[in-house]
């Protein structure tokens, strides 16, 4: 028998999840993370859902795992002493980068810019120059660059990039620089910023090529001692990581692209979202995971998540491709303040984070947060925990607000309720920026909530969005587990590829596609996956001539050869219509050509609940008050543990399990699925059905409504999947 | 005759009181409208001005035109002012005429297009946009002609107009205008796009009234300006003194030969209000370097300086602007009389603030930021390829940022919101000319406890013969340093031949003729230095020289000596601290680097060019006895 694990190592608990891949069954299993070698957490982990299975490690043929090694390295700036090579007279490539001011008009007098990731202090030129088309203009100074890099490597740096000018256009003074450098530096990983990402601009080339050299040694170290703890136990077992597009990649390959991991924790999430949604029957949906500093938000439609062609980790963004997941600095440790001078109440961007913490947690934090006006609200009960191991202070927590309370002359609880309307707000933003900004009518989508603190909010942002249901899963740990068993091996493989409409053609088009595809293809069969499992897809990223933004079209290649390239530049149009308006009567441009490949999806079977009627009164465990739409209200707590499938919660209510806390405000009600998951609607005629109207957003609408005709008139499939393009740079 | 308004619904707006939280969840989400409206643009626009270096800015005013959010300040009233026919649900207002506009832009390169946003037949918001057009046709590409002596030059300049009436597009209007414009299909779409911006506000502003009812939504917008009112009325009360403070800066010269030119202003308080009065600036200039200040948009600078310095905390809009009177005498620099021309007003408007940030500065040292990047260099090149296609690109050109309290000021970046320079990739796909460098000038950032920033090189290797202009300024005039900080670098322009021969490029010219093979070395300026650079951690002038920002020797400007490993030599560094410290005696408040006639005497010697000559000033002025020349259309 062979199975499948998926592993997510959280900050407080590594989850399990075991699939039987020839009948989908699954086991789960929940261990405490073990942050000085997460490996131990791991293995722990391995025993305990074996043993829950009754069966033999060894039986485990694949691993996936999501890690957040490579983001808490860019996070932590703790990564490898990077030296950069760049073409003569682009030393400070790095230190310029795009010459960008944060923060609006006088916005400078604040700003001060964090040093490159690569010090200018180990950065060198190389004498060498090619054209934009990829000629050479002055051949590669072979000895002087030799001398160069000896010097670097006694200057002790850990880890290499070279990132020459035009490089993306031909990568042979990269190519030779690195065998030098193989040479004079064993041992030293080389990234070059034509392998990591061949696409032209220079400075985003180069930075993310340096955060590739910057995370590499760290995250190697990571895969490597995991690899070998886990074949210990399991002798030919394979390792896959998550990558933050969402794809599976083997080992290997993560060690030496680690930038496509910066991502991988909230692809995880997204991943196991999306499946979770996916078995209640909900392919359009938004996540929503709000942590204790932050929230993640992504759009899923059609069960696919959105991609885009950047990253963003802290105040660094680099080229590779991930879900597009938005962060706002919204969350439970979120701290509150009321500004002197405007008498504003502001929430965020400032954390109380786990230390001092909220308030309520007695941990010496006194300032006002989010989580002490959950508290206060009787969101979050101090009166009964479930095997939580936080004690919760109600006194210390309504002491904060008061001080709010006192700066803007409102009662304790209006000045906590302010508190909460004010961070949905801000997480409401976020929600906008994946959905309206890009054209979606959130109301046409569910909210799936998920994240320490995501199901107490849900239900307002449910509200305001008018999103429905809000699906609020069972035990959100075990949720991205879900997410890394469920992922498919994926690999893409891309070329910048400038051509004009008219100086190019079907069958040039078609070819680099094919080749495209090949590459990627030898990638999955290194990875094990037979060609006949291999699914391939093509996209292209196109313009207006002239244009800076780029749309990405998905490409069918037997529409391309039987319609030429209309069958491209068609769906450019009517997307770009879409986003903004408007659709230009000029030529257009070929950007990029892409091929994605992706394994066949494994077989899971979710694990179903006991029924029970609608009554949900057995799970009742204590009557309580709670403050909402103005006035306080009795409420009961239900413990989610006894809920069962048919049960109708109907709010006031609060819902409590181990790691998280689901509130149903008045005027809705929460169903349990037969998976158990709780699904959040607005009672009909009730008040929450009139805010809804009221929230409508309705010109947003018919710009919906005209594309789906248009969209019915082309065949249906197509319009609707409404990519989006790389943004100029992260909303500020 | 002012504009008349038509709205169908004549039901007055209420006053209604409304709550804090429904106020600050209205102030997100305009600022989110703002934001999106800059996204909907730097993606669909197309010159390479706009999309890439995001010179263009939105606006979202309340129903009475004043700015809720934006950066620039409402500019309605003007537009208003300068409009006598009816504004009506549908239309949309283009104009690039600075005179009809009270200064609302300040040349005919930036197209300003203006929207009222109506619900249910009343408005209740405005948005607006303007964004700088590439080219505009007239005399030079790039349409900034150095020696233009009227507005005529300056390509097509439109009067405030309505492009859309009612909801239609003025086809032959449009038409008109691209006719005479040297790449119509980038205007074409940078004009979509702005459209396409503004449209985003509308649609936002009217789901919010939906969202909190019209009274309630017209409300929290009078009450966000109030709230601003009140916040800059104490931050006034305690920042600016009631004695009269004076600071003047230069322009260095206005590109026919005469420079450089006096931009004085003093500010003082009286009660709750500040006054700042701009009596003793130069009269206009024959050429084109006049800059049309309107007065509304200068205190948006103002309060916005302000808040940066003394409080980011506050939202900026036009709430405080009743707290401030701004007086600028007519006929001079900062408003000139038609038909001057306007086109070249980059370096009196970057120059502005420098003046600004003296002025508030002076009377708290503390807050005090030294001269920066306080200009927006152009650089122009444009000829036929060997295909014979026309190419016409515009660059922008980024320097060094000013010490200031915070810290550093940054290398190589800008002072404006929202510049990003173009990939150099970019551009050697598409222009014919490679970048062979592209790095900052080590040494060029004044030195001070917080160094400025170091001014950028861009090297430009031409691949076809063509023209090139340049438009830049501080090549006479230093970027000041404050309280002890030194001045930065001034700016340079080399040309060099193909064949080695070297030429001195004055700071602004146009068609310059360069050949394949030339080489164009655009050296910016940098930032002055803040606080005394004797005090600046030792680490941190060794960080920078072997970082390559500072050479060895540039560490002796800070009393810093290092031994050839680049490591400090204490015992010297402390000796030749004292010493510096000794022979400086007392730090001064602002380094100028010398006064303008020292600098005039020295030059030549220093900077290869001759001293411009004493500006003499349009004669016209004087005979119309500051009235404008009699201009009456042929009937």
């Amino acid at each position: 028998m062979s199975y499948r694990l998926g592993v997510d190592v959280g900050g407080t608990f590594t989850d399990l999840l075991l699939v039987n891949e020839k009948s989908g069954d699954t086991f789960t299993a929940k261990v405490p993370s073990t942050p000085q070698d997460s490996s131990i957490g791991v293995l722990n982990g391995i025993a305990k859902v074996c043993n829950n299975a009754g069966i033999d490690p060894t039986e485990i043929t694949h691993v996936m795992h999501g890690t957040t090694v490579a983001t808490n390295t860019m996070l932590e700036g703790n990564g490898a002493t990077v030296g950069l090579v760049t073409t003569k007279g682009y030393r400070q490539v790095l230190q310029i980068a795009r010459s960008y001011v944060p923060g609006g008009l006088g916005g400078w007098v604040i700003y001060n810019k964090s040093n490159p990731i690569a010090p200018l202090a180990l950065t060198i030129e190389a004498e060498e120059r090619m054209s934009a088309k990829g000629e050479v203009v002055r051949k590669l100074d072979e000895a002087k660059i030799e001398a160069e890099l000896i010097r670097l490597r006694d200057k002790g740096i850990e880890a290499l990039t070279v990132s020459l000018i035009n490089s993306y256009a031909n990568p042979a003074n990269e190519k030779k620089i690195k065998r030098i450098a193989t040479r004079v530096m064993p041992g030293i990983p080389v990234s070059l910023s034509s392998e990591v990402v061949p696409e032209m601009q220079e400075y985003e080339r180069t930075v993310t090529t340096v955060a590739n050299s910057f995370v590499r040694p760290k995250v190697q170290t990571y895969i490597r001692n995991l690899h070998r703890e886990l074949t210990r136990k399991m002798k030919n077992v394979q390792l896959h990581v998550l990558r933050s597009d969402g794809g599976l990649a083997a080992a290997k390959a993560a060690e030496e692209m680690p930038v496509n991991l910066l991502m991988s924790g909230p692809a995880g999430g997204v991943a196991g979202a999306i499946w979770v949604a996916n078995q209640a029957g909900f392919p359009n949906l938004l996540t929503f995971d709000m942590g204790g500093t932050s929230t993640d938000v992504c759009l899923v439609q059609d069960g696919k998540a959105q991609l885009r062609r950047e990253t963003t980790v802290g105040d660094v963004t680099v080229r590779a491709s991930s879900v597009d997941v938005r962060t706002v600095g919204a969350g439970g440790g979120s701290i509150a303040k009321v500004p002197e001078l405007t008498k504003a109440l502001r929430v965020g961007p400032e954390s109380a984070g786990a230390a001092p913490g909220p308030a309520a947690y007695d941990l010496g934090g006194e300032a006002p947060t989010v989580t002490d006006a959950n508290v206060t609200l009787g969101y979050l009960p101090a009166e009964v925990r479930l095997g939580g191991d936080m004690t919760i202070r109600k006194d210390l927590a309504e002491k904060a607000v008061k001080s709010i309370a006192d700066a803007l002359d409102l009662t304790v609880h209006e000045a906590a309720s302010g508190i909460v309307d004010i961070v949905n707000e801000n997480m409401f933003g976020a929600l906008r920026l994946v959905s309206v900004e890009q054209g979606h009518d959130p109301r046409d989508f569910a909210l799936i909530a998920f994240g320490g603190a995501g199901p107490l909010h849900a239900n307002a942002l449910g509200r305001l969005m008018g999103s429905w249901p809000v699906i609020i899963p069972p035990g959100p740990g075990v949720l991205c587990a879900y997410g890394d068993a469920t992922t498919r091996v994926r690999d893409e493989a891309s070329r910048t590829f400038i051509r004009k409409f008219t100086d190019t053609s079907v069958d040039e088009v078609v070819k680099t596609f094919e080749d495209l595809a090949d590459t990627a293809a030898k990638t999955l069969d290194n990875e094990g996956v037979a060609r006949k499992d291999q699914s391939v897809s093509y996209q292209v990223d196109v313009r207006y001539h002239g244009q800076g933004l780029q749309l990405t079209v998905d490409v069918d290649l037997k529409q391309l050869r039987k319609k030429g390239l209309d069958a491209i530049g068609g769906p450019f149009d009517e997307m770009h219509r879409q986003l903004f308006t408007f659709a230009l009567e000029l030529d257009k441009e070929v950007v990029n050509l892409r091929a994605v490949l992706q394994g066949k999806p494994t077989k899971v079977k979710a694990p179903e609940l006991k029924r029970g009627g609608p009554d949900p009164k057995a799970a009742v465990v204590a009557e309580h008050k709670i403050y909402a739409d103005g006035k306080m209200r009795k409420a009961k707590i239900y413990d989610r543990a006894k809920l069962k499938a048919g049960n109708k919660v109907a709010g006031p209510a609060v819902v409590m399990e181990m790691d998280s806390t689901t509130v149903i405000l008045p005027g809705h009600t929460g169903s349990v699925d037969r998976f158990g998951n709780i699904l959040i609607n607005p009672d009909k005629g009730g008040s929450s059905a009139k805010t809804r109207q009221a929230t409508a957003t309705k010109p947003v609408k018919k710009v919906t409504k005209a594309s789906a005709k248009t969209a019915a008139g082309k065949g249906k499939k197509k319009a609707t999947k409404k990519k989006k393009a790389v943004r100029k740079r992260a909303a500020a | 005759m002012p504009a008349t308004i038509i709205e169908t619904n004549k039901k007055a707006f209420k006053r209604k009181k409304v709550d804090p939280i429904t106020l600050d969840i209205v102030e997100n989400a305009m600022l989110n409208a703002r934001h999106e409206m800059d996204a909907v643009l730097f993606r669909t626009a197309m010159s390479p001005g706009i999309r890439e270096q995001g010179d263009a800015f939105p606006m979202i005013a309340n129903r009475d035109g004043k700015m809720v959010v934006g950066q620039f300040g409402s500019f309605i009233h003007g537009f208003l002012k300068g409009f006598d026919e009816t504004i009506e649900e549908g239309d949309v207002f283009l104009t690039s005429d600075p005179y009809s506009a009270n200064g609302a832009i300040s040349h005919a390169n930036d197209w300003l297009l203006l929207k009222p946003i109506f619900k249910d037949g009343r408005i209740i918001a405005w948005a607006a946009m303007f964004g700088h057009m590439t080219d505009i046709g007239g005399k030079v590409p790039g349409s900034l002609p150095t020696d233009a002596r009227q507005i005529f030059e300056e390509g097509v300049v439109i009067p405030p107009l309505k492009i859309y009436r009612k909801g239609e597009l003025q086809q032959d209007v449009l038409k008109l205008i691209l006719h005479n414009c040297r790449l119509p299909h980038w205007n074409l779409s940078d004009f979509n796009a702005i459209v396409a911006a503004i449209r985003t506000a509308e649609k936002r502003c009217v789901e919010l009234a939906k969202r909190f009812g019209d009274d309630v939504y017209y409300s929290a917008l009078e009450e966000l300006l109030d709230r601003n009112y009140r916040a800059m009325r104490k931050l006034i009360q305690t920042s600016v003194p009631e004695t009269k403070q004076y600071f003047e800066d230069y322009i260095c010269d206005d590109g026919m030969g005469m420079g450089p030119y006096k931009i004085r202003c003093a500010m003082w308080r009286e009660g709750e209000k500040v006054i700042f009065d701009f009596a003793g600036t130069d009269p206009q200039s024959v050429g084109p370097v006049n800059f049309f200040l309107n007065e509304e948009m200068f205190k948006m600078f103002c309060g916005v300086y302000m808040i940066m310095v003394f409080d980011p905390q506050i939202m900026f809009n036009d709430g405080f602007y009743d707290l401030m009177e701004v007086r600028i005498p007519e006929g001079t620099l900062l408003k000139p009389k038609k038909p001057a021309a306007l086109s070249c007003r980059t370096h009196a408007l970057g120059r502005i603030f420098d003046v600004l940030g003296g002025l508030l500065g002076q009377g708290s040292p503390d807050f005090l930021c030294a001269a920066g990047f306080s200009d927006s260099p152009h650089f122009m090149y444009s000829g036929y390829d060997k295909r014979g296609e026309w190419y016409q690109l515009y660059q922008i050109g980024f320097g060094g940022v000013p010490g200031k309290p915070s810290g550093d000021g940054p290398d190589g970046h800008s002072l404006w919101p929202s510049f990003t320079n173009v990939p150099n990739e970019f551009l050697e796909s598409y222009f014919p000319l490679r970048i062979e460098v592209y790095e900052t000038i080590a040494d060029s950032g004044g030195p001070g406890l917080h160094r400025g920033g170091n001014a950028l090189r861009v090297g430009y290797c031409f691949l076809e013969p063509g023209e090139i202009s340049i438009h830049d300024d501080r090549w006479l005039t230093y970027p000041w340093g404050v309280t002890g900080g030194l001045p930065g670098q001034r700016s340079t322009k080399l040309l060099v031949r193909a064949d080695g021969s070297q030429e001195l490029m004055p700071s602004k010219c146009d068609r310059v003729v360069v050949n394949s093979g030339d080489i164009l070395y655009f050296d910016t300026w940098g930032g002055g230095g803040w606080g005394d650079p004797l005090k600046r951690p030792v680490e941190r002038v060794e960080f920078d020289v072997e970082a390559g920002l500072v050479t060895h020797e540039g560490a002796r400007r800070y009393g810093v000596v290092l031994d050839k490993d680049g490591k400090t030599d204490q015992a010297a560094t402390k000796e030749l601290r004292a010493k510096m410290a000794k022979e400086r005696g007392k730090t001064k408040l602002f380094d100028y680097g010398g006064t303008i006639e020292e600098l005039k005497a020295r030059c030549k010697a220093e900077t290869g060019l001759e001293p411009p000559a004493a500006p003499e000033f349009p004669r016209w002025l004087k005979a119309a006895g500051q009235a404008a020349p009699k201009m009456k259309l042929a009937s």
